[in-house]
């Protein structure tokens, strides 16, 4: 059997007496597209914040890459090649669409303890990050201020800084998240391109989306997996069906 | 909520008007010894000056406030400490600026090394409080400093010599060397918030959670940043004592380090050219009114809260505003 690039063992994370990561045991192999879905509360964005390293989990190990990272600092993880990004749009507003993406490529070519020298033309950093925007169909929107992107442009933003860290793990936490039906369509289209590049875990809210796009499926209800396997056979669970597809397929 | 971008992340290159103004505010400098004699004389040399010697300590903090987002209440203990190594070795006799400006800069860039270890480890009010509170400490050990004056400060018997000569002895050549201090520190900082280091720091600024999600460690970036601000306004330090030609814990108090935050947000935050303008808006406007009243405070402070109510950009937002106007008319 291949080795996971990420395996989560027993993986636990309570507030006060909440449990709400409770003893996730899950993994990621190489290729793969792993969505993880889940009713609102299921504790689906704590797992990937405990992934990305925003969040200390209080027992449990995270092996990414064939190390130990539990207790890694975020940065670390992302240097490592641990991207994610995130459900609430986190981007830089004031700096235009290529530099929030200039600077993931700045993170992982050479050192940034440079202080001269015009980051802004710096074809080494403009090249990729062009590439990546042209990945989510941004480029005409190079030069506009992040923050003046509309939403849907937003989370392909959000997308392509994921993809210029040119990571081994993409953590993808609601990337449809409040866009639109066209949008959504075409968020779609580009993970279907993207996928096979790197492996993904997907958080993901659209069942129409996940079903279309997923390897495997693990299904969290109150931080517990309920179920894992093809969609396939999550789909004809019937203890998911029962507690969350029911209601989510009508 | 509506986004403020009307402040340029970093300076554009190659446009006229991002040029022109700091341009403009170096040869209006150079010019003032020429026009002294008619003007006013020795004393607005020295008024210039000390505009500029400010200057370059409020150029430092915008780096931090403007591009680091870090509001640093305790500025004024590093040009305390600039001025100090000067003022110490000046009493121990070591007067040549070979010796003193080094150990100006590193002791200010060491202190602000060790604190700010402990300062980056918070943000928002708490990195406020706790700057306030290292830099009360510098206050209060300059205050106990019995040998160098205490509470009243230090005498310097004469300026620094360069490599043995009574080089800025005269008012003018220390003028212009506070002028190329001062046009050294505006280009170096301008380089840095465009340079590959500068996007880290401003990213961190946005959005530090993004910033380090992508890979960054902002902490020492931050702390780099710290560490230059300090020097910088070391470097403003030597200067003053050498200006002033003695040192006083007076350099270090709060009340300093507050009044180079309004310098920063007169001037406009996020520019380094609105730094100095804002210095210099300060100290004339203080200058000015004093010369009416004794209670001269009583008018300034309602002038900056109009300020900042009304002109939130600052002095480079007001210019930025008549540059808009004017191209459109």
């Amino acid at each position: 059997m291949v080795e996971p690039i990420l395996r989560l063992d027993r993986l636990r994370k309570k507030f006060g007496a909440l449990v709400v990561t409770d003893d996730v045991t899950l993994d990621v192999v190489q290729g793969e597209l792993h969505a993880v879905i889940g009713p609102n509360g299921a504790g689906k964005t704590t797992l990937i914040n405990q992934m990305s390293g925003l969040l200390a989990s209080d027992a449990g190990t995270i092996m990414f890459d064939g190390r130990d990272i539990t207790a890694a600092p975020m940065h670390a993880r992302a240097a490592h090649g641990l991207a994610r990004s995130f459900q609430i749009t986190s981007i830089l507003p004031r700096f235009s669409a290529l530099e929030n993406v200039a600077l993931a490529v700045q993170a992982r070519s050479g050192s940034s303890f440079r202080f001269l020298g015009r980051a802004a033309d710096e074809a080494a950093l403009n090249g990729p990050a062009m590439a990546a925007l042209a990945d989510v169909g941004l480029v005409e929107r190079a030069h506009v201020p992040a923050g003046y992107l509309a939403h849907g442009e937003k989370r392909a933003l959000e997308l392509a800084i994921a993809l210029a860290m040119e990571p081994k793990l993409l953590l993808l936490d609601e990337p449809m998240a409040g866009t639109g039906r066209e949008e959504t369509a075409r968020l779609v289209e580009v993970l279907r391109r993207l996928k096979g590049r790197f492996p993904m875990v997907l958080v993901e809210h659209d069942m129409t989306a996940v079903f279309a796009l997923a390897d495997r499926i693990s299904v969290l209800i109150y931080g517990r997996i309920l179920a894992s396997g093809a969609p396939a056979e999550v789909r004809a669970d019937p203890r998911v069906v029962a507690a969350y597809l029911g209601d989510e397929m009508e | 909520m509506a986004l403020d971008l009307a402040i340029a992340p970093a300076p554009a290159r190659g446009r006229w008007s991002a040029n022109a103004l700091p341009i403009g505010i170096f040869l209006i400098f150079a010019v003032l010894p020429l026009v002294a004699p008619v003007a006013g004389g020795g004393y607005l040399v020295s008024l210039g000056a000390r505009i500029m010697i400010f200057a370059v300590a409020a150029v430092a903090l915008d780096l931090l406030i403007g591009y680091g987002g870090l509001i640093s209440f305790g500025h004024a203990a590093f040009i305390g400490l600039g001025a100090y190594s000067v003022g110490i070795l000046s009493a121990h006799g070591i007067t040549d600026a070979l010796i003193a400006l080094p150990t100006a800069l590193a002791v200010s860039a060491l202190y602000a090394f060790l604190t700010g270890i402990v300062c980056l480890r918070t943000t928002g009010v708490y990195f406020i409080m706790i700057t306030l509170a290292f830099g009360q400490m510098a206050f209060f050990t300059a205050t106990s400093l019995a040998p160098y004056g205490g509470d009243d400060g230090l005498t310097i018997a004469a300026r620094n010599t360069v490599a043995g000569f009574a080089l800025i002895k005269d008012e003018r050549v220390f003028y212009y060397a506070v002028l190329a201090c001062l046009v050294g520190s505006y280009f170096f900082c301008r380089a840095l918030v465009a340079s590959r280091f500068g996007r880290v720091l401003r990213g961190a600024k946005e959005n530090s959670v993004r910033t380090a999600t992508i890979g960054f460690n902002v902490y020492r970036f931050q702390l780099a940043a710290y560490v230059i601000a300090g020097a910088l306004a070391g470097l403003s330090g030597f200067l003053l004592a050498n200006a002033t030609e003695f040192v006083s814990p007076a350099y270090m108090s709060w009340q300093r380090s507050g009044e180079l935050i309004v310098m920063v947000l007169l001037g406009g935050l996020g520019s380094l050219n609105g730094a100095i303008l804002g210095t210099a808006a300060y100290l004339l406007t203080e200058e000015w009114l004093a010369g009416f009243t004794e209670n001269w405070k009583v008018i300034f402070g309602p002038v900056l809260v109009v300020v900042v109510l009304f002109a939130r950009g600052g002095l480079i937002g007001l210019w930025a505003e008549l540059m808009r106007r004017l191209g459109r008319g």
